[in-house]
């Protein structure tokens, strides 16, 4: 039975033991624990909603990002057909006008060529018909130095006169 | 994860203690076989072991024991000695006043007697610092160095995640106070959570040094009646010293119909039965839960020696078993020991927040609102509002 009979000794310090106890957690361990705590939380709390409005941004920029990075491909590939178009236009048009310009140029050419050749022409009956007058003069002084031969081209003449009429 | 570390740690603890403790409590047994002979008086040991004690038992020792300070009022004043000066029945003279243990025929058996013409008398006060006193000592102890080096880390450190033991014992008192006061005590949690963390902590620290069987711990201290009785004589002043009016009018003039209270008071007198029948269930649950487990063990470990009388086969075999046994009830003693503290927690919780009902108006506000969300503003200002009307 003595198990059931609460010993007054240890009541006793049970009591004291339990009032320091309690007084000491009282005054320096639970509060600060409990303000601790929540303290804590709230921290935790906040730093979970940054991070959550950081991801949000995060992702919001990341599409800006892509966004712009579209934009710029879709620029640049309107950049590249254009000076490709550039390009094959100006080497068109430069082709057209050095075509013309040598058209002009073979033009020009010809004209001073048919010139040429026909000065040449020109110059060259000159010369032969001059030539042709020497040797002419010549033969004829030479043929001519005698009456006989005179007479006798007088005469040659006068028949061809005679049979052309 | 940090609550296995813990619960692997005191597991580790109690398999590496619990063979040396063993056998330290096996000596009584086997010395009374080999010196008289006889049957093993099991109920002697098991008594003597759940009971409490002068002076503090060593382990493979039965003829020393830590000395610890006994304190009587005997005849002529105040008496002041060590323990090891009444071992093994001895007498001691202080003064003029004679003092021994009283054996085992006496009526105040284990207890410091003084001998007054050859008579023993029971000293008028009796404080000493037994074994069960030095252990809730060492748990007060425990307890507050616990406690404050969780305070010391929120102090210096607070933003930190706390580690290893502080963060196993930040759990335990956010598991206490979200799971227990918190949702039992709502917006008064604040006011009662010290007393109750403090009850939880001190209980579950004396639950597992009476598992641990050397030193620091081996004293059974909330198997012992006086302990509970203590924690729940403070648990009912707290009850019904915070009660309100409410609560006194529930217990004097319960809402039932008339014929239960008049001719005959039947409610109330079973009322005020109730307030006295919680502390005593809170007391008697504590002490049979761990006095049982405490029981249970050391029988467990006196049948080797019961069966030691049937040859060496019988003792070996039944060793065997019986160790298996006893390891595996002080592993849910540990549970037990958790439990017990939780339970304890609980009860005075709900029986402190019973004393804290606010009338009918209040009551199915609660009801209705089923806890959390918007509701609870309203009962917030409703007992801001309760203490300005009181003075009033």
């Amino acid at each position: 039975m003595e198990l059931f009979t609460p010993d007054f000794g240890l009541v006793f310090w049970m009591f004291v033991s339990f009032a320091i106890l309690f007084f000491i957690l009282w005054k320096w361990g639970w509060p600060v624990i409990m303000k601790g705590v929540s303290d804590r939380a709230d921290l935790i709390d906040k730093g979970v909603e940054y991070a959550q409005n950081a991801k949000q941004q995060l992702d919001h920029a990341r599409e800006e990002a892509d966004k712009y990075i579209a934009d710029a491909r879709r620029q640049q590939a309107d950049m590249l057909r254009e000076a490709d178009r550039m390009k094959s236009q100006i080497i068109e048009e430069a082709r057209s006008a050095a075509q013309s310009e040598a058209k002009k140029v073979m033009d020009a050419a010809k004209v001073s060529i048919e010139q040429e050749r026909k000065q040449a022409e020109q110059q060259f009956r000159n010369e032969v018909s001059s030539f042709a007058l020497d040797i002419a003069q010549k033969v004829v002084r030479n043929e001519m130095k005698d009456e006989k031969a005179q007479e006798k081209l007088v005469n040659s003449l006068l028949d061809e006169m005679e049979k052309q009429n | 994860m940090k609550r296995n570390i813990f619960t692997a740690l005191l597991l580790a603890v109690m398999a590496l203690v619990f063979p040396f403790g063993a056998a330290a409590s096996e000596e009584t047994p086997l010395d009374s076989l080999v010196e008289k002979d006889s049957s093993v008086d099991a109920q002697g040991i098991i008594f003597d072991h759940l009971g409490d004690r002068y002076g503090w038992e060593v382990p493979f020792n039965h003829h020393k024991s830590i000395p610890l300070p006994i304190i009587v009022w005997g005849s002529d004043g105040l008496h002041v000695f060590s323990s090891s000066r009444v071992d093994h029945g001895a007498v001691y003279r202080d003064g003029n006043a004679e003092f021994k243990v009283a054996g085992k025929d006496s009526p105040y058996k284990g207890k410091v007697v003084e001998i007054i013409d050859g008579q023993e008398v029971k000293p008028a006060i009796d404080i000493s610092i037994t074994k069960n006193v030095c252990g809730v000592f060492i748990s007060v102890l425990l307890v507050i160095w616990c406690i404050l080096s969780v305070a010391r880390w929120h102090k210096t450190q607070g933003m930190k995640s706390p580690r290893k033991m502080t963060g196993a014992i930040e759990f335990l008192i956010v598991f206490i106070y979200d799971g227990v006061i918190k949702s039992t005590l709502k917006t008064k949690a604040n006011k009662f959570a010290p007393y109750l963390l403090t009850v939880f902590f001190f209980v579950l620290v004396m639950n597992l040094l009476g598992l641990i069987v050397i030193f620091p711990g081996g004293a059974n201290l909330t198997g012992n009646i006086a302990v509970t009785l203590v924690l729940a004589i403070i648990t009912f002043l707290v009850t019904n010293v915070f009660a309100t009016k409410h609560y006194w009018k529930e217990v004097f003039n319960p809402e039932v119909p008339w014929w239960f209270k008049w001719p005959l008071p039947i409610m109330p007198v079973i009322e005020i039965f109730g307030i006295f029948t919680k502390p005593a269930a809170l007391t008697v649950r504590l002490f049979a839960n761990m006095m049982g487990g405490h029981m249970i063990v050391i029988v467990l470990t006196l049948l080797i020696f019961i069966f030691a009388a049937m040859g060496p086969a019988v003792t070996g075999t039944t060793a065997v078993v019986s160790v298996i046994f006893s390891v595996f009830m002080l592993l849910i003693d540990v549970l037990v020991s958790f439990i017990q503290a939780y339970v304890f927690t609980m009860l005075s919780t709900l029986f402190i927040a019973m004393g804290q009902e606010e009338g009918h108006h209040g009551h199915e506000e609660h009801a209705g609102d089923g806890g959390h969300g918007s509701g609870t503003p309203l009962p917030a200002a409703k007992t801001q509002s309760s203490p300005s009307a009181n003075p009033a």
